[in-house]
């Protein structure tokens, strides 16, 4: 169901594949991780890249989640828009801590409530929109395959 | 309040009357056309509210007032809180259980068991009991409302599916205010969505512990000014310009728009939204998702690639340009309403040197926020910023929508 395109970056296939297991945590692997789409009880559509695969999945509840998985199976990215965030211990996977340190780390030097802007050289997460229109991703800097730029996960 | 007026002018004619009566802003339209008043002063309408520090003393950009909360029906066992945020970002009163002195009816399912809420924001979550008060702003009154206790001792557990949705903010450190006024364009906070579960956002509570449960509409908490008796079609954040930045400024928070002599739309273009707020505006030909939001305390938007401004060296939530940069945008109404455009422009100042100040009021704090643009409370600034709330009725059409 994967076919490759000489030109990089463009979109080469979009298939339906209901049954395809998705990965889920950060930096995971995608043969170790729970089927997010049986979890979200969602929709899967799978879009591969030259350097990557898209899963996204569509939950009932409006949310979109795409995950962002390198050609050997590793979840580097994830990115997400609806009416809530996604599960965050699931998206985080390890990183979840590190993530409500630094929550807390910016909420003591920001004067006030806006978007969480995380950017440490391990760790990018950004949550921002307001109650009802949430979004959000988060991903490995250092991982994301070679040529592609950040704004491509979203 | 509207017979009287009416015999008045009686001697005028009919039509007169009827004219002068929709001059008033009257008309049997509005959504706040019902009024329960007989008298002939109309209800007092104008909420003071303050940009500045708020309770915590930390605050840059945060509009503040205080409310008065009241168990159902008493007009005794009252209290007036300080230092409430007010947030058209989202829907809802929540008031910190460290601010709440008062004990008010905890909302029960049939079973009798307690029921709470986890509430999402962009940086965080809000956890508490859901409970029941009559609300108070200036004259106006939500009888019987459903809000949010914030951070109760006797909920302590948070679920593992709210956390899962962000970091707690449950005390005045995390929050910046004693509370939060929710004044969005959404009744409810959460909606139809909320009367299936499942959705991780209300919670039955018996002693062995939370699971999420369906919540109707009217148990959910909800947007104390759609359920004021009048005036409660939407609402007007008035604030004065600032140029630069003040240690302070003061304005009003208005209740009701044509429903009064004070809030009629007069020249404020009209902008369709989705019925969460969600309109479109234009940076450089490209259309990004975008929302005046008051409880944010700066202008989010976009990323220095595409803006071509860093971010501050210590503070990378913050913009920080050589010089002061003016920045020009259109904003559109959402797709499928009302079709208006028009155009608009912002200043962003160096971050750094603007929060380095005393000021609390600063005209020019922005930051990135890739892919979309969040109209925080500088936006506000200057302008008359009308909130229409879903589905009522006002003299500009039917909300949803923003106008200013």
């Amino acid at each position: 169901m994967k076919i490759r395109m000489a030109l990089a970056m463009t979109i080469a296939v979009t298939a339906l594949a209901p049954c395809f297991p998705a990965g889920a945590s950060l930096g995971g692997d995608m043969t170790s991780v729970r089927d997010d789409q049986v979890k979200m009880q969602g929709t899967l559509r799978t879009t591969s890249i030259d350097s990557y695969n898209v899963h996204e999945i569509q939950t009932p509840g409006g949310v979109v989640v795409r995950e962002y998985v390198s050609l050997s199976g590793s979840v580097f990215g994830v990115a997400w828009q609806g009416r809530s965030h996604p599960d965050l211990h699931q998206v985080l996977g390890a990183y979840y801590d590190q993530y409500v340190q630094a929550v807390q780390a910016q909420r003591a030097q920001r004067h006030g409530r806006g978007p969480v802007l995380i950017e440490q050289p391990g760790l990018v997460v950004q949550m921002g929109g307001h109650m009802g229109s949430l979004t959000g991703r988060a991903f490995i800097p250092q991982s994301l395959p070679v040529g592609m730029r950040r704004e491509e996960i979203r | 309040m509207r017979a009287l007026p009416s015999r008045i002018f009686l001697p005028f004619g009919l039509v007169m009357a009827s004219m002068l009566t929709f001059g008033c802003g009257a008309g049997s339209n509005g959504g706040a056309s019902q009024s329960s008043q007989n008298g002939n002063n109309p209800v007092s309408n104008v909420q003071t509210i303050t940009v500045n520090a708020g309770p915590a003393s930390v605050y840059v950009d945060g509009a503040f007032t205080s409310v008065t909360v009241c168990v159902p029906g008493s007009t005794a066992n009252c209290q007036t809180i300080g230092g409430i945020l007010i947030d058209t970002g989202s829907s809802g009163l929540r008031i910190l259980s460290s601010a709440l002195t008062i004990s008010l009816p905890q909302q029960t399912n049939p079973s009798g068991s307690p029921i709470a809420e986890c509430a999402a924001f962009a940086d965080g979550i809000t956890w508490g009991p859901v409970q029941t008060a009559d609300v108070k702003m200036a004259g106006e009154q939500a009888s019987s409302l459903p809000i949010q206790v914030i951070g109760s001792a006797n909920f302590s557990n948070i679920p593992g599916n709210c956390t899962a949705q962000g970091v707690p903010m449950d005390d005045l450190a995390n929050l910046g205010a004693n509370g939060l006024l929710g004044v969005g364009q959404a009744i409810q906070d959460c909606g139809s969505a909320c009367t299936t579960s499942g959705q991780g956002v209300y919670f039955a509570c018996p002693s062995s512990g939370c699971t999420d449960t369906p919540e109707s509409l009217v148990l959910q908490v909800q947007n104390p000014v759609a359920s004021f008796a009048t005036d409660n079609n939407g609402v007007i954040i008035e604030l004065p310009a600032v140029s630069g930045g003040e240690a302070s400024v003061s304005g009003s928070l208005i209740f009701g728009i044509g429903t009064q002599s004070n809030n009629g739309l007069g020249g404020a273009t009209v902008f369709g939204t989705d019925p969460f707020g969600d309109f479109s505006t234009t940076y450089k030909s490209t259309a990004y998702l975008s929302f005046l939001d008051s409880g944010s305390n700066g202008i989010f938007f976009l990323d220095s690639t595409t803006t071509g401004m860093p971010v501050c060296a210590s503070l990378n939530f913050l913009y920080c340009p050589a010089s002061a940069q003016t920045i020009s945008v259109v904003n559109n109404a959402q797709a499928g309403t009302n079709g208006a455009s028009a155009p608009a422009s912002f200043p962003v100042g160096n971050g750094l040197t603007l929060v380095s100040t005393n000021n609390t009021a600063i005209n020019g704090l922005a930051g990135p926020f890739p892919g979309l643009i969040d109209f925080g409370l500088p936006f506000f600034f200057g302008r008359n910023v009308f909130t229409a709330f879903d589905g009522k009725s006002t003299p500009g059409g039917t909300g949803p929508y923003l106008a200013y």
